[in-house]
């Protein structure tokens, strides 16, 4: 559905010249959203997240690459070609960028103003986008007497008017409260699957990827650090960022009394810990026993969570397992074979357990 | 107060009025697209177009910075031209149309850069065409803005009114100078005074009621 190849972005701020400071707000980035897919993008601020989602609908001229959506390529477009390309994406903002005279119906009806199209079929359109978000009963309403959520529905009811083929969220969640946040991400959900519309979702909170989007690209200072299904790049995250901005929403991490304990040498009759993370049908597995009668080892749980990502469940278990280096290499291989990702944290020199 | 002074008064007044309304209103013909022109031709605005920015910005300046009395008689061969005549009331709205027309455009040109820049993006992104993105977008948010600059500058063009006396063009502010002053009427002087305070005050409660209700920022 959309096609970013090889683009490029870069900028002179102003006061500098060419040769001097020029930024490179994105480099060499090649993507593809697939039809019907929410699409996320998540990065630290100055990543470029905004400058690539802009290029979607060419707010931003790319300085090279292509940008295709639904075939068409948008950077070859004249101007009119370019309005009307634009009209089939439709755009929510973090500040929503609502006009404050207009009420929540004519806010609505904006689009289809634009493209001229009579007042009798405008205001039939705009009923049933009003329903869509919730808010037919405000439809007289001024912006100004809205909280934040109802704000960001009547953007979503505008963008959805003209019957995009996209929706572009610029941070659309970022100025809300967690539980307003939770409301609107199920309601592009909703969308997404009752009209198939095709979302890309910018962000930099993980959060928001986890609950909505089906696949994920994380960009670092220009450039996609990794691309990947969500549940694929949550639970087995490549690059050292990703596994920062995955520790807020999905616990790698250790609580620190117990991090303390863990040294990296290990002495005479230390214990391993061992972090075993499950995917999907293995957090089904009865390891720990097995693990304990077929390796011989003992086992005592440090830490644990499960966790859910789009109803796909995924679990980790920090474990303090005492036995020989043999024993622990056995274990460690067996759990391996069943695919479990597997990682020695380091080891403990007298058991927690006997020491708690 | 006799009969013959109050009938002046009451002519002096409409006069001013009639200066002001018509002045304000060609003034805003000419200003406001000015304005719009102004602040959408700036760097980095949606119609970027530096030379004609710096060129119309120096003009205004000209005309903002010559004093109103120097203007009324430095263009009495353009306000022949344009009234047939450069003596009385209607001759006067020449040079008062001028002074108006640049304080009204930087006025117009001040309230439309205020419109958050999220707005003009978002109107691009539906696909507006520039013209559009000025009338559905700038202008109606702008509004407010608008409306107290149109105010200042009634208020001001009030002001200047009592100036074209120097070229007949009657008015309170004449009326005043010239049997306040000259003839050493202090009531009539007291009498004009008075009627601009209040037509001042009136124009103000008007202007300050009218961008009240066209605000929708804050309800």
């Amino acid at each position: 559905m959309i096609v970013l190849e090889n683009v490029s972005k870069s900028y002179v701020p102003r006061g500098t010249s060419a040769s001097t400071g020029s930024v490179q707000a994105l480099d060499n980035v090649s993507l593809k959203v697939n039809r019907g897919e929410i699409f996320g993008v998540i990065g630290r601020s100055g990543a470029g997240k905004s400058t690539l989602i802009r290029l979607i609908n060419l707010l931003e001229r790319p300085t090279s690459g292509r940008v295709l959506v639904d075939g068409k390529d948008m950077t070859a477009l004249n101007e009119s070609g370019l309005r009307a390309a634009r009209q089939e994406i439709g755009m929510i903002f973090q500040h929503f960028n609502l006009l404050s005279s207009r009420t929540v119906a004519r806010n609505v009806a904006l689009p289809l103003e634009l493209a001229g199209r009579p007042r009798k079929e405008i205001e039939a359109e705009v009923e049933p986008l009003l329903e869509l978000v919730g808010l037919a009963d405000k439809r007289d309403r001024y912006p100004a007497e809205l909280s934040g959520g109802q704000k960001q529905r009547v953007g979503i009811a505008r963008a959805l008017a003209s019957r995009p083929k996209v929706l572009l969220s610029d941070e659309a969640t970022s100025a809300l409260d967690p539980e307003t946040t939770a409301s609107i991400l199920a309601l592009l959900a909703d969308i997404n699957e009752r009209l198939g519309l095709t979302i890309v979702v910018i962000t930099h909170e993980m959060d928001v990827i986890k609950r909505i989007a089906h696949r994920v690209a994380v960009l670092d200072r220009g450039r996609v650090a990794e691309e990947g299904d969500v549940y694929d790049v949550l639970t087995r995250p490549q690059t050292q960022l990703t596994q920062r901005l995955v520790a807020g929403v999905v616990d790698h991490g250790l609580p620190p009394e117990i991090a303390d304990m863990i040294s990296d040498k290990r002495a005479p009759g230390a214990a391993t810990v061992l972090r075993i993370v499950f995917r999907d049908g293995a957090a089904n597995t009865p390891v720990i026993s097995r693990l304990s009668r077929d390796h011989g080892l003992d086992l005592n749980i440090l830490h644990g969570r499960v966790d859910q990502i789009r109803g796909r469940p995924f679990g980790t278990l920090v474990v303090e397992a005492q036995g020989t280096p043999d024993q622990v290499q056995g274990a460690v291989s067996h759990l391996q074979s069943l695919s479990l990702g597997v990682e020695v944290l380091g080891y403990v020199g007298t058991a927690i357990a006997a020491a708690g | 107060m006799s009969e013959l002074l109050l009938r002046q008064l009451a002519e002096a007044s409409y006069q001013t009025i009639y200066m002001v309304a018509v002045s304000g209103l060609i003034g805003t013909v000419f200003g406001l697209p000015l304005g719009v022109l102004l602040a959408i031709t700036g760097r980095g605005e949606l119609l970027e177009n530096v030379a004609f920015n710096r060129i119309a910005g120096a003009i205004v300046n000209a005309a903002r910075s010559t004093p109103f009395i120097i203007l009324v008689v430095a263009i009495i061969p353009f306000t022949r031209l344009i009234a047939g005549t450069s003596i009385g009331t209607t001759a006067a709205i020449v040079p008062l149309t001028i002074a108006a027309a640049p304080f009204i455009a930087r006025v117009v040109e001040g309230a439309i850069r205020e419109v958050d820049q999220g707005l003009i993006e978002a109107g691009k992104s539906m696909g507006a065409r520039p013209i559009q993105i000025i009338l559905k977008f700038l202008l109606p948010e702008a509004l407010p803005g608008i409306v107290h600059g149109l105010t200042l500058t009634a208020v001001s063009l009030i002001g200047y009114s009592a100036m074209v006396g120097a070229v007949g063009g009657g008015g309170l502010g004449d009326l005043g100078i010239r049997y306040g002053y000259q003839r050493f009427r202090p009531e009539m002087m007291l009498a004009v005074v008075v009627i601009l305070i209040v037509l001042v005050q009136i124009v103000q409660s008007l202007g300050d009621r009218i961008a009240k209700k066209v605000n929708k920022r804050a309800l």
